[in-house]
């Protein structure tokens, strides 16, 4: 690639330069226009004649800045583009470009794409013709015009799959013998049929081969390992040290998708593996979505991470209270100890866990469960969970499935169990018998040390067979099983801690648990439970790694799902049945990157994405500075620049004046208490705003040690609410609702004890709550905010005795619908106190529709804007509101501290005086 | 025209301003020692008048009536108060009103028409205020007294004229008045020959001064040009305006100098007022002038 050579978009254009010199002797010709002058003196000059025969001509200089002007116009036009000199083209034969256009072509795809057009670009003054192919959709392809298939790269598009010889090998044979060369746009990798397609193609012609050298990166589904999620990556070159960012990413808590944890992934040289282990807390690894390799595109290097990453939440429930003092007794011992690692386990009552839908409900020992509990945990069942029971002595000794089979139990139970081997009874304690293969454990190791001493017996059902999934070694079971809707009741018929047997001790234990999915759910399938399930694809990637909704693509058998033979029938992505969500990744867990290595005999080159450039919006941005330079020598020269000069610099100043005029508001700014509005996008309602709250400001500037500023515009969507403790909300019934983002911090501002005056301003039409356009508004508004039970301002709430004793709260209207946050219910009002003690806190909110702001506006000289009401009345309203105002605000500054005022006799009582 | 128009009152206070800055003409005549003297000239003799000139012994002839019985009592002679001979003077003004005088090279220069207005306007006050009898030339408003005159003369000079240059109005002269006339002189130089001609016929004497706009004198012109007069009768086109210079001003002081020569002819004074100057200055030299040429 020597140099660059300088084309043309439209070379024909170029013919008109031919007309500069015919232009040069035109304007040379025309001298300029004549100034009209009035002149009184014009008498004075009748009868002089012009020295100079020859007529003012236009300056050679101004001549020349013409025709550069005109010239560069023209060169503009004509689309000069630079660019690089191309691969030598010696054959004209046609040519076949192929792309791999799998994933691990994702990302260089876009270097691949800028190099396609260059070459066709080649190709097309070389008049050689061209067909693509690209492996992985490989179609016959038409050997046509260079030109034609410049519009088609762009459908090109990596695959999250790699090439096969059994869909490439037909399309390649359909080629044979047709004799072309070969630009071969390679991702690096070596995988099957690589060679013999090489050998193929080499056949046809000669073969280049095109690579980016950068050696293609994958990543590993993660693993858990002790609670450290461990993600290893490879490469296909073990080149030099490579350091790489892994990033984390799930959701946050507004749902939206974010790096939740970004940690370094370093190579070391000559290491093709690599393996971080990124350790964070329960909390955000639930929410975990999908890792990725920072500054990669290629399905390769995006893991999602599908259910395995999140742990299970398993409720634990005992039939009786815990002995003090004997922890290893208790019935939930073993249990937590097997599930605290790996699981979340909540305790506490049936009733209150439920709605937090736990994955598994543990029962130890329960024998009956109230008919309300019952109906709630059958729908749960019903709905995918698994409730996993203990046998006891409880459950022995009670009446619960005895004649009919208890619709939250596997299996009909005997009276009172039995107990062998103990001192008082015939044989030895029993052994586990092997797993059948229908069992869920089947493969496990049953250590030979395990003793059942007690169990519980299952009477004889013809369902009996199906539901036991261990037994002991005399037949009876162990363990059994009913489904219930997407759900399962599981009953070990032993207790859940080491008294009737020694199987809670073991690690068979734990075993168990994890194949009944109560530890966590398992990824990998054996082929059986994927037999006669459909997965529905949930979200799909694309060849660069990039994300879609599945759930238009139809359901896949289960038996696709296990094969991993991704390619148009099969997208890695997130697959659904039922409760489980597997994700099925390009990289299986351990698949490394070979490198091919090309023969000698083929050439391989760099990716050179060395891009056309196009200079005519060079050259015509100097033709209009040219003519700008004209017009002021024009100017210059017919003596008119002067008189024109300040307008020019004017107009010159107006250009070059930043548009971007918005100051930068300091948010920090607020040293002092400033009130705040909220902008609601109808002006006179926001000066309205504006002007009350500067008149609220006046007032407690002058009588109260509250020294506000200058009230501030909040725009409820970029601002920072925590600087201001009072926000005014005045609704009109055509401002915009807030996004979601503004609502979050609405609400983050309401907790943290900010409060807000709703204002719907229109007490003298319609009451509170009844159906005028702005309470409908404010119903809208305020359905997202975090707002406590309200009540009618009571008369001995705290804001009525802040700073001046109130009854009425009136702005412009009076009307006592003003509500508060509600008192709590065990209030009470003490003797000899004026008021009960309510809220220990500032309600978050006021809520009324007194147009409050009109009565507190004031112009800039203190007096009133707007009238209220009439007369000395009016007068007397007026001053009342703004008392309401001052006593808000301390209400907001003070907090309880005024409510808290009440117990200074009592304290000075308590302190001896 | 209204008496309240906004020209009318613009043009009269501006002359009264000017005609505010400089004492009354009858206070500097009592001091004699003034430069500016107008109005109720003393003859420096004795004659009719209100102001002492002096006491002389009764002569005879006099009648007992004239004999000052005050200062008589004094002394044993008998004296005679004398007073100062004092006359009225009649002032015509000339203010050309053509096109050619409403011309203002820059927006902050006054056209040359209002200055010659409000220099004219100012002198008629003074002499008015002190006295002397003020009219226009021409028969449109013959010499009157009073503070009333003032506004007729606003009036009169509000009235403008459309033909391109002016020429002055010598008719119906009074015999050894005194003339004022304020033009740009740039028109035929025939009229102002056979006015001052008149003038010097009927023992007129007077002042005559031109008022130029600086772009006249200087002529600042460059490049292509077509100079048009302002009511457009006139028209010249040159190619290189800046060439043209040298020979402007030297037919401009060609212009200057004839002038010069026909007011030494008649006996009156000539003067060149650039509108960029102030008008304070022209305002002092046409009291001297006028005084001068008492």
């Amino acid at each position: 690639m020597a140099g660059l050579t300088l084309a043309f978009a439209n070379p024909l254009l170029l013919a008109a330069l031919v007309g500069l010199p015919l232009l040069w002797l035109l304007l040379r010709a025309i001298p300029p226009a004549p100034l009209k002058r009035r002149f009184p003196g014009v008498i004075l000059l009748l009868g002089l004649q012009d020295e100079d025969a020859v007529s003012d001509r236009t300056p050679l200089w101004l001549l020349v800045l013409r025709m550069l002007a005109l010239a560069a116009l023209i060169v503009g036009c004509a689309g000069p583009l630079l660019k690089p000199k191309g691969a030598d083209q010696a054959s004209d034969a046609p040519v076949l470009i192929v792309l791999d256009g799998g994933w691990a072509s994702g990302d260089s795809w876009a270097a691949h794409q800028q190099m396609l057009t260059g070459m066709l670009e080649e190709f097309t003054l070389a008049a050689r013709p061209v067909a693509m192919i690209q492996l992985t959709t490989p179609e016959v392809p038409l050997f046509q015009p260079a030109g034609a298939w410049q519009s088609k790269i762009v459908g090109f598009a990596p695959q999250p799959w790699q090439p096969s010889p059994e869909t490439f090998a037909p399309v390649i044979g359909a080629l044979k013998g047709r004799g072309f060369d070969t630009y071969w746009l390679s991702d690096g990798l070596r995988w099957e049929g690589r060679e013999d397609l090489l050998a193929a193609l080499e056949r046809e012609g000669t073969v280049q081969v095109f690579e980016t050298g950068r050696g293609v990166v994958g990543v590993h589904a993660p693993n858990l390992k002790d609670g450290t999620i461990v993600v290893s990556a490879t490469r296909s070159r073990a080149t030099a040290t490579q350091q790489e960012t892994l990033e984390a990413h799930g959701r946050d808590l507004a749902g939206q998708d974010q790096v939740l944890a970004a940690v370094p992934l370093t190579f070391q040289a000559g290491d093709l593996t690599a393996e971080v282990g990124l350790n964070l807390p329960a909390e955000l690894r639930a929410r975990l979505t999908r890792f990725e390799l920072a500054g990669h595109r290629s399905a390769a290097t995006t893991v999602l991470s599908g259910d395995s990453l999140r742990r299970r939440e398993v409720a634990l429930i005992a039939g009786r209270a815990d002995r003090e003092g004997l922890e290893l007794l208790s019935p939930l011992h073993y249990l937590r100890q097997a599930l605290a690692p790996n699981a979340d386990v909540i305790e506490g009552a049936l009733i209150d866990m439920l709605p937090a839908n736990p994955d598994v409900i543990v029962l130890a020992d329960v024998a009956t469960i109230a008919v309300a509990e019952e109906a709630a945990l059958l729908d749960w069942l019903e709905g995918g969970g698994t409730l996993l029971r203990f046998a006891g002595p409880r459950l022995a000794a009670s009446e619960v499935s005895r004649r009919t089979e208890h619709p939250l139990m596997p299996v009909r139970l005997r009276t009172g169990g039995r107990s062998v081997g103990g001192a008082m009874s015939w044989g030895e304690p029993k052994t586990l018998a092997p797993f059948p293969e229908t069992s869920p454990f089947f493969g496990l190791p049953i250590p030979a040390d395990i003793q059942v001493r007690s169990q519980v017996v299952a009477q004889p059902d013809p369902t009996l067979a199906d539901r036991v999934i261990a037994e002991l070694s005399d037949g009876t079971p162990l363990v059994s099983r009913k489904t219930v809707g997407q759900g399962q009741v599981v009953l070990f018929h032993v207790t859940a801690n080491a008294e009737w047997s020694s199987l809670p001790l073991s690690g068979l234990f734990v075993q168990m648990l994890e194949r009944l999915a109560v530890l966590r759910s398992v990824d990998e399938f054996t082929p059986e439970q994927l037999d006669d399930t459909i997965w529905q694809p949930l979200r799909v990637m694309d060849g660069q790694g990039r994300l879609q909704d599945g759930q238009a693509l139809s359901g896949i058998a289960g038996e696709i799902l296990t094969n991993r033979q991704f390619g148009q029938d099969l997208l890695p992505g997130l697959y659904q049945s039922m409760d489980r969500v597997v994700a099925l990744n390009v990289m299986t867990s351990d698949q490394a990157l070979p490198e091919m290595f090309w023969p000698s005999r083929i050439t391989v080159r760099g990716v050179d994405v060395s891009v056309t450039r196009d200079l005519s919006g060079v050259f015509l941005s100097l033709a209009l500075v040219l003519v700008i330079v004209d017009i002021v020598a024009s100017l210059a020269v017919s003596g008119r620049l002067h008189r024109m000069g300040a307008t020019a610099v004017m107009v010159i100043a107006a250009f070059m004046t930043p548009q971007d005029g918005r100051a930068q508001q300091d948010p920090s700014g607020s040293g002092e208490v400033s009130l705040a509005y909220v902008v609601t996008g109808d002006r006179n309602l926001d000066t309205l705003s504006n002007d009350g709250l500067r008149g609220l400001s006046e007032t407690l500037f002058f009588r109260t040690s509250v020294e506000p500023e200058s009230p501030v515009a909040v725009d409820l969507e970029m601002d920072e609410l925590a600087f201001y403790p009072f926000i005014y909300w005045p609704i009109s019934s055509t401002q915009p609702i807030p996004s979601k983002e503004a609502y979050a911090r609405l609400n983050t501002y309401l907790r943290s004890g900010g409060m807000i005056l709703f204002d719907t301003r229109d007490a003298d039409v319609a009451r509170f709550g009844s159906t005028s356009p702005n309470g409908r508004k404010l119903q809208r508004l305020a359905a997202p905010l975090d707002i406590p039970p309200l009540e009618v301002l009571p008369d001995d709430h705290v804001l009525t005795r802040t700073f001046y004793l109130l009854r009425d709260f009136p702005g412009r209207y009076n009307s006592h619908d003003v509500w508060v946050e509600a008192a709590p219910p065990d209030a009470e009002k003490i003797e000899g106190i004026p008021f009960r003690n309510l809220n220990d806190g500032v309600t978050p909110v006021v809520i009324g529709g007194n147009d409050w702001a009109a009565a507190w506006a004031t112009d800039g000289r203190g007096n009133p804007l707007y009238p209220v009401g009439r007369g000395y009345a009016g007068e007397h309203q007026r001053e009342l509101a703004n008392r309401f105002g001052v006593n808000l605000v301390m209400h907001v500054l003070t907090g309880n501290y005024k409510s808290d005022q009440v117990h200074v006799p009592a304290l000075l009582d308590r302190l001896g005086q | 025209m209204n008496k309240s128009s906004p020209t009318f009152t613009h043009l009269r206070t501006q002359a009264e301003a000017q005609a505010a800055r400089l004492p009354t003409l009858l206070a500097q005549a009592e001091q004699l020692a003034g430069t500016i003297l107008l109005g109720e000239h003393g003859r420096r003799r004795a004659g009719m008048g209100d102001d002492f000139w002096q006491y002389r012994p009764v002569q005879p002839g006099d009648s007992a009536r004239m004999v000052d019985w005050r200062r008589s009592a004094k002394s044993d002679a008998q004296f005679v108060r004398e007073r100062e001979w004092q006359v009225a003077q009649s002032v015509m003004l000339w203010i050309d009103s053509a096109a050619s005088m409403r011309f203002s090279s820059a927006n902050d220069l006054p056209h040359k028409a209002e200055r010659a207005k409000v220099l004219g306007l100012a002198i008629g006050i003074l002499l008015l205020r002190s006295g002397e009898r003020v009219g226009l030339t021409g028969t449109t408003l013959p010499p009157r007294r009073g503070t009333e005159q003032i506004e007729r003369l606003t009036m009169a000079l509000l009235q403008d004229n459309d033909t391109d240059y002016g020429v002055p109005e010598a008719r119906a002269m009074l015999p050894h008045a005194r003339a004022v006339f304020l033009s740009d002189f740039l028109g035929d130089i025939e009229g102002v020959r056979v006015a001052l001609e008149k003038a010097a016929d009927r023992g007129v004497r007077g002042v005559l001064m031109q008022v130029l706009d600086p772009a006249e004198e200087t002529f600042p012109f460059q490049g292509r040009t077509v100079f048009q007069s302002i009511a457009g009768s006139l028209n010249h086109e040159t190619r290189k305006a800046s060439e043209l210079k040298d020979r402007y001003l030297a037919r401009l002081a060609d212009r200057k100098d004839e002038l010069t020569k026909l007011c030494k002819a008649a006996g009156w004074q000539y003067h060149c007022h650039v509108t960029d100057r102030s008008a304070q200055q022209a305002m002092l030299w046409l009291y001297r002038a006028l005084d001068g040429g008492r």
